[in-house]
């Protein structure tokens, strides 16, 4: 087991390292002087100086990344350049917004179409398989941004349940806080149990078709116990990896749900530093989710042995 | 031939062909100017003037939603050959050359590969600036590493086998022993990559232009026709439902014929997903 976990850590290393790099050679290809990029067009030439020997650009590159990774795991990220808050702050407070959605939409996605997509399996070819599968692969071809304006539509407009437009924090007004949640939770929920279902049904076909399952049914084990003790455990493997995938996915696609519901979320943030050229937050921001999605894999590579023990064994 | 014409495979056949036929009509002929904006006649419900209705500006919606396709299309199409080129380049020369360079480029490759795509393009859209050249470089880079990944593993699996070796020992340049015994063997699982990866190109182009990172104005995307009809969603339903209906659709057809072209190539997979 620790044997596991120190080599899955040392595999994440590396790419974090590679992340580090891609994020400071980003901000090198742009045309300019960084300094200049970092403060903006209307800096006073004090500050300018200043950022210049703090970032080290008359030093050699090696210098200027060690000097940026060190700032960084400090928790240093720079200042915005639009409103002058320190990144760090900005991103992770525009973070919860972001990952309160999201996670509440995977988990009951994944609540809903594990069972679905296992359900398509046994029943493959038959009518339930047939609906599930095409549900899924409708499910998965409606673009989430057009998903989330019919439901504005529907909801929003014709019923008028739920609030157009605008975002109040659960923290500060938890009932109408939650009001704007709902539209936004269940666009991706619908999103993503399309892509689970397919999935999970993907995995229990191939778990089905194995030796074991065959005999399990010969000794004379009810169907019941066939399904629940040997394939539905040994099928969760493949998706448990997927969810980790999706959960990173939707940091970076959650930015076009916030946009449809004026949410002010990190994929927001991270669009809005794009088109005001804050090269700070856009640092920030790609650092910080890529970071998240890594550890988010290697959290969900760590409790892999628990679907699945074999790995240990490798 | 005849296991390949499944009902959802024809289905997405003719999804595709309905879009690709759409676009092509736009080139030269479409029922009014796209671009022309008619004060007199905004906000037209389907009908009146034209069959699908007019938007905020007056200009009719059917026409737009033609050009709409075009540029989809070309974007996309010009995006997967752009990732398929680079990416079949490094997968052949990291798989067939082995070594050092092998090593690097996959380290990078496979941290690239832990990024999720659409993330990746708007980190590269941030260098490259938005507008659809910024798209095409973006996206087609986001989605190089993919490509790059499937061929070096098909390489790797072939470069042990017999007739390599027998291109070698007939004298045969390694040049020449990529190009005509290793490349026409990746065909089958890059056709297989290439469907699918048309519709995330697709998906991930209107979600973009949709954000306001994409094609400029007034040059109508189905993502930005989208973005533009959100101020209007109660007075003009209609503007928020048929660009998004046509990127549903062809999706939609693109994932029914991903699945039949990935049966018909890699026939192991039938069935499971």
């Amino acid at each position: 087991m620790f044997r596991f976990m120190l080599k899955r850590l040392a595999m994440a290393l590396p790419t974090l390292f590679i992340v580090a790099v891609s994020v400071f050679v980003l901000i090198r290809l742009i045309p300019g002087d960084p300094a200049q990029l970092l403060l903006g067009d209307l800096a006073d030439p004090a500050r300018l100086l200043a950022l210049r020997t703090r970032l080290g650009l008359d030093q050699s590159w090696l210098t200027q990344f060690g000097l940026w990774i060190g700032h960084a795991l400090q928790g240093d990220l720079g200042v915005s350049i639009t409103t002058g808050e320190p990144v760090l702050q900005l991103v992770l407070s525009r973070f919860l917004v972001s990952a309160q959605i999201v996670l509440v939409a995977v988990v009951l996605a994944v609540l809903v179409a594990v069972p679905a997509g296992m359900i398509a399996a046994w029943k493959q070819n038959r009518l339930p398989d047939l609906a599930l599968v095409g549900t899924a692969t409708l499910l998965v071809s409606l673009p989430t941004f057009w998903l989330g304006l019919l439901l504005l539509l529907l909801f929003g407009l014709k019923l008028e349940w739920l609030p157009v437009v605008g975002y109040v924090s659960v923290m500060s007004d938890w009932k109408n806080g939650l009001l704007y949640l709902v539209m936004p939770i269940m666009t991706l929920f619908l999103h993503e149990i399309g892509v689970l279902i397919r999935m999970a049904r993907a995995s229990t076909l191939e778990v089905l078709r194995l030796d074991y399952i065959t005999h399990a049914r010969a000794k004379g084990l009810s169907e019941r116990a066939v399904l629940m003790r040997h394939a539905f455990r040994n099928s969760f493997g493949p998706t448990w990896t997927l969810i980790g995938l999706v959960l990173g996915n939707l940091l970076g696609g959650v930015a076009v749900v916030e946009t449809v519901f004026t949410v002010p979320g990190l994929g927001r943030l991270l669009v809005d530093a794009i088109f005001a050229r804050d090269y700070p937050v856009i640092q920030g921001c790609l650092l910080f989710v890529a970071v998240i999605y890594v550890l988010t894999n290697l959290v969900i590579d760590l409790c892999y042995p628990i679907f699945d023990p074999r790995v240990l064994a490798e | 031939m005849k296991k390949f014409l499944t009902p959802q495979a024809l289905i997405g056949l003719l999804f595709a062909l309905l879009i690709v036929g759409a676009a092509l009509l736009s080139l030269l002929w479409t029922p009014h100017d796209p671009l022309k904006i008619s004060f007199a006649a905004r906000l037209q419900p389907p009908g009146a003037s034209g069959w699908l209705g007019t938007d905020q500006f007056g200009r009719d919606e059917l026409s737009r939603l033609m050009v709409g396709a075009a540029n989809s299309v070309w974007i996309s199409l010009l995006t997967v050959v752009f990732a398929l080129l680079i990416g079949t380049v490094l997968g052949v020369v990291t798989g067939f050359v082995r070594g050092w360079l092998d090593r690097i480029v996959m380290a990078f490759v496979n941290a690239l590969l832990a990024f999720p795509g659409l993330l990746l393009a708007l980190a590269l859209l941030a260098v490259f600036g938005a507008n659809q050249y910024g798209i095409i470089l973006a996206l087609g880079l986001a989605y190089t590493p993919s490509v790059t990944r499937i061929v070096r593993g098909t390489v790797l699996s072939l470069r042990e086998k017999e007739f390599i070796e027998s291109s070698r020992v007939l004298g045969n340049s390694e040049l020449y022993t990529m190009a005509r015994h290793i490349l026409p063997n990746c065909i089958a699982p890059l056709t297989v990559l290439a469907t699918s990866m048309f519709g995330w190109v697709i998906l991930a182009e209107s979600a973009l232009s949709f954000l306001g990172l994409g094609v400029p104005p007034p040059a109508p995307t189905w993502g930005n026709m989208l973005a533009e009809a959100r101020p209007f969603m109660a007075q003009a339903t209609y503007l928020s439902i048929f660009p998004g209906l046509c990127i549903a659709l062809t999706l939609l057809g693109i994932n029914f014929l991903g699945d039949a072209v990935r049966d018909l190539l890699d026939p192991r997979m039938k069935g499971l997903e």
